[in-house]
């Protein structure tokens, strides 16, 4: 539904227009400013390589310093207690960086360009980028409005995503291949401890060119790569749970003959979960007089923080992974384990009995399906014969039939109870004990309100992408794809490297698998009724428990016999392996049938009163 | 001079300051959840310092069976053994008395058996690779009658809880 006009929005009072002009030619003047101040600095440093170290002394450590001299007598006399301040801090400012660049042997090219060329830039940039916001907001939002512009932009921004995840993996891997490089590496060590400095690097880049080198620099440390990779890795977990509450959003509306999110942003509502983050964020934040503060306050980060950590080491691919540790599943587990505690302790402190009952409800959980859920992963693990993530990965390149899922009839069987433990540590219907909103009024989170309640909800959705991930890298062929990536095309063009991302190995595959999984944890939760406390525990320790030890034993068996020593079995296991493949093949056949089925007869499903209102949904 | 040396030497007083600092807080603090709390800044501190030694297996392990599983089995029992969820610590003077008793002498004995060990290692621990595979390999063969013996004693540990947890009849 197009609009030309929003009924909705009032004229704008006159004071706030006022206002709007004023900030516009701060931010306009301002941006413009820094930016020519940022590119003559950039002139002076290309013109005068030689002076660079004393040019940089006197702008950022003498000039200040006169700059704050004259400021304060100024401020004194006129009783301006801000523009005494500023003088003094101006002063402060220019001895610090003055005393730092005369004190250590840092690189002046560097100093110089980070604070006098870059810092101006980015400012600029930044304050023009703000400006231009305010200018076109309206234009903006008219824009959002129109249904299909909503989509592309909604596209647009996630293959951006990708190609900006793609770039910096490029770039990091260049960078490390010239600190490897012994014609441009010449000097023993350098300033802060770095292979290369800037003048080695410079001689890479020719003319016009020099300045990628100042941006190239810092990356060379370990340090800095890891804090821009957490960054994307934060970044990650912060846009997961946005799309999959929106998602879990839509699907419930559909399997509940409802539309869901129809309005925020157009099309099908797909700001719906950052317009519930901005009303989180102003919501009040409520402590409970009686409770345990300080616990109170601390529990979600409790939650929050060890699903986080979890990312640290669960790879995308094989070169897409924060740290590729050796023991990457028992800390992915560990992690998921300490994330109950926060759970727990929120329950405890808010001093409600909904809320214990809940932290109870999930202790006792926890207590259950933690042993079936590591004994099911210690199946694949054996038959992989590693504990590395990608080396179990590594296994799972030769196609379909490679997966570890049909590897033997075991596997298969260990999947499901992972898979069902997993609900259960996610706190996922049917296993959502915890929160059980019809009798608990909301459980563990009863009193928690504002942007402590949507961290609970972050720790979830990154615990079920995590626990998802798990399942697709031990079970579902990791991040390749159901042909043998020996079939991929080995060039080094876009081509085939875009043909080879899609289809055969890398990270967008193994979130695509993830996202199925996901879905069908959503699927689960809307289909089937929450069972009760002691039956969840009946089921964990007396079924589950049972069985993934069987599954354990005869994988063993299955294990010791299928090898070359018995020619016989190991004839046998490939054809089950073939069988059990068949079996892989038509269930996904049938899951991808329900899904495109429940696809196409989406409007069956929703009212006709909805139909009206939204005729193209 | 690599990032790494500079590094080093604040990431482990993080580490310990956070193990030290809890650890006082276990003994000083009256709430038994908090206590408990406190306990898992103590382990976390103690798995950050075997990340650190590049021991990733105990550092795991530590994390999944202290801090994941032995820590909420603690703050459980708690709120099923007492009568109110909401109990606070209350020791009495030869309680205390010998728990200092007690600390100070498992403390004396320990600094002995620290100050008494040559620390010299071998070569740098990191370069050492495959940790796991190591550790299982010397469980499976050089300890393997430690290594069963414990197990048995789990074992005999898990049956008499379990005979103490039936019902009468």
């Amino acid at each position: 539904m197009s609009q030309a006009t929003i009924p909705w929005i009032e004229p704008v009072p006159e004071k706030r227009v006022a206002m709007r002009r004023k900030a516009l030619l701060v931010l306009f003047g301002g941006g413009l400013t820094a930016l020519i101040v940022g590119c003559v600095m950039l002139g002076v440093f290309r013109a005068l390589p030689d002076q660079v170290g004393t040019i940089v002394f006197i702008l950022a450590g003498v000039l200040p310093i006169l700059g704050g001299l004259g400021l304060i007598p100024l401020g004194l006399l006129n009783g301006s207690v801000v523009l005494t301040t500023l003088g003094f801090a101006q002063i402060g400012i220019g001895a610090l960086v003055g005393g730092l660049l005369k004190a250590t042997p840092i690189d002046p090219l560097v100093v110089g360009v980070l604070l006098l060329v870059i810092g101006p830039i980015a400012a600029g940039l930044a304050m023009l980028t703000a400006a231009g916001v305010i200018v076109a907001f309206k234009q903006v939002v008219q824009l959002l409005l129109m249904r299909w512009t909503a989509l592309i932009l909604f596209c647009g921004g996630i293959v951006s995503i990708i190609l900006l995840v793609w770039a910096h993996a490029f770039v990091f891997r260049y960078v490390a291949q010239l600190a490897n490089d012994t014609t441009l590496n010449t000097s023993a060590t350098t300033t802060f401890g770095g292979d290369l400095t800037i003048a080695e690097l410079s001689t890479r880049f020719s003319g016009n060119w020099r300045p990628v080198a100042f941006v190239l620099w810092p990356l060379q440390f370990g340090l800095i790569r890891d804090l821009i990779a957490m960054g994307g890795v934060i970044g990650f977990i912060s846009i997961i749970p946005l799309y999959t509450i929106w998602w879990e959003r839509k699907v419930a509306g559909r399997i509940q003959s409802r539309l869901g999110p129809m309005r925020v942003g157009g099309w099908h509502g797909w700001a719906q979960s950052f317009a519930d983050g901005m009303k989180l964020i102003c919501k009040e934040d409520f402590v409970p007089p009686e409770g345990d503060g300080t616990l109170f306050r601390l529990a979600p980060y409790l939650a929050f923080v060890p699903a986080i950590c979890a990312f640290i080491a669960l790879p995308f691919a094989t070169t897409y992974v924060f740290r590729d540790l050796d023991v990457a599943l028992l800390f992915i587990l560990a992690m998921l384990g300490i994330e109950v505690l926060g759970v727990i302790i929120a329950g405890w402190a808010s001093n409600n009995k909904w809320s214990v009952y809940g932290a109870m409800r999930e202790a006792c959980q926890m207590v259950s399906y933690e042993i079936p859920m590591g004994m099911a992963l210690l199946v694949p693990v054996m038959t992989a014969g590693a504990l590395r993530l990608t080396d179990i990965a590594k296994l799972q390149q030769d196609g379909f039939g490679s997966w570890l899922a049909w590897n033997n009839p075991f596997c298969l069987i260990a999947f499901f109870c992972y898979y069902t433990a997993s609900l259960a540590s996610c706190k996922r219907a049917p296993f959502d004990l915890p929160e059980s909103e019809s009798e608990l009024v909301a459980g563990f989170h009863t009193e928690y309100s504002g942007f402590r309640w949507s961290l609970f909800f972050f720790a979830e959705y990154a615990a079920m992408f995590a626990v998802s991930g798990l399942a697709v890298i031990l079970f579902l062929g990791a991040w390749y794809g159901p042909l043998p990536l020996s079939w991929a095309p080995a060039g080094n063009d876009i081509a085939s490297a875009v043909v080879r991302g899609l289809l055969f190995d890398g990270p967008i595959l193994f979130i695509l698998k993830c996202g199925l999984l996901l879905y069908v944890q959503i699927w689960i939760r809307w289909t089937l009724p929450r069972i009760r406390i002691d039956q969840v525990l009946y089921a964990c320790i007396q079924v589950l428990l049972p069985l993934t030890m069987l599954v354990v034993l005869g994988s063993t068996f299955w294990l010791l016999f299928d090898n070359s020593a018995h020619p016989a079995f190991e004839s046998f296991a490939k054809v089950v392996r073939g069988l059990l493949s068949l079996v892989g093949v038509v269930i996904s056949i049938a899951i991808a049938g329900f899904i495109i089925f429940g696809f196409v007869n989406r409007r069956r499903l929703v009212g006709t009163l909805a139909i009206e209102h939204f005729p193209g949904s | 001079m690599n990032v790494n040396t500079w590094l080093e030497p604040i990431v482990f007083f993080l580490f310990a300051g956070v193990v030290l600092f809890s650890a006082i807080g276990i003994v000083l603090t009256r709430n038994i959840v908090r206590a408990a709390l406190f306990l898992l800044g103590t382990l976390g501190g103690v798995a950050g310092l075997y990340f650190l030694l590049m021991a990733n297996l105990l550092a795991a392990i530590q994390l999944i069976v202290y801090a994941g599983g032995t820590l909420v089995l603690i703050v459980f029992g708690v709120m099923l053994t007492s009568k109110s969820p909401w109990v606070r610590f209350a020791p009495s003077r030869s309680e205390a008395a010998a728990a200092t008793t007690i600390g100070l002498v498992l403390f004396a004995a320990l600094a002995k058996i620290v100050t008494g060990i040559d620390w010299t290692v071998a070569a740098h621990p990191a370069d050492q690779p495959a940790t796991v595979r190591q550790v299982g390999n010397l469980l499976l063969q050089q300890y393997l009658v430690p290594f069963e013996v414990a197990s048995v004693l789990l074992l005999v540990v898990m049956i008499g809880a379990a005979y103490l947890a039936r019902p009468e009849n």
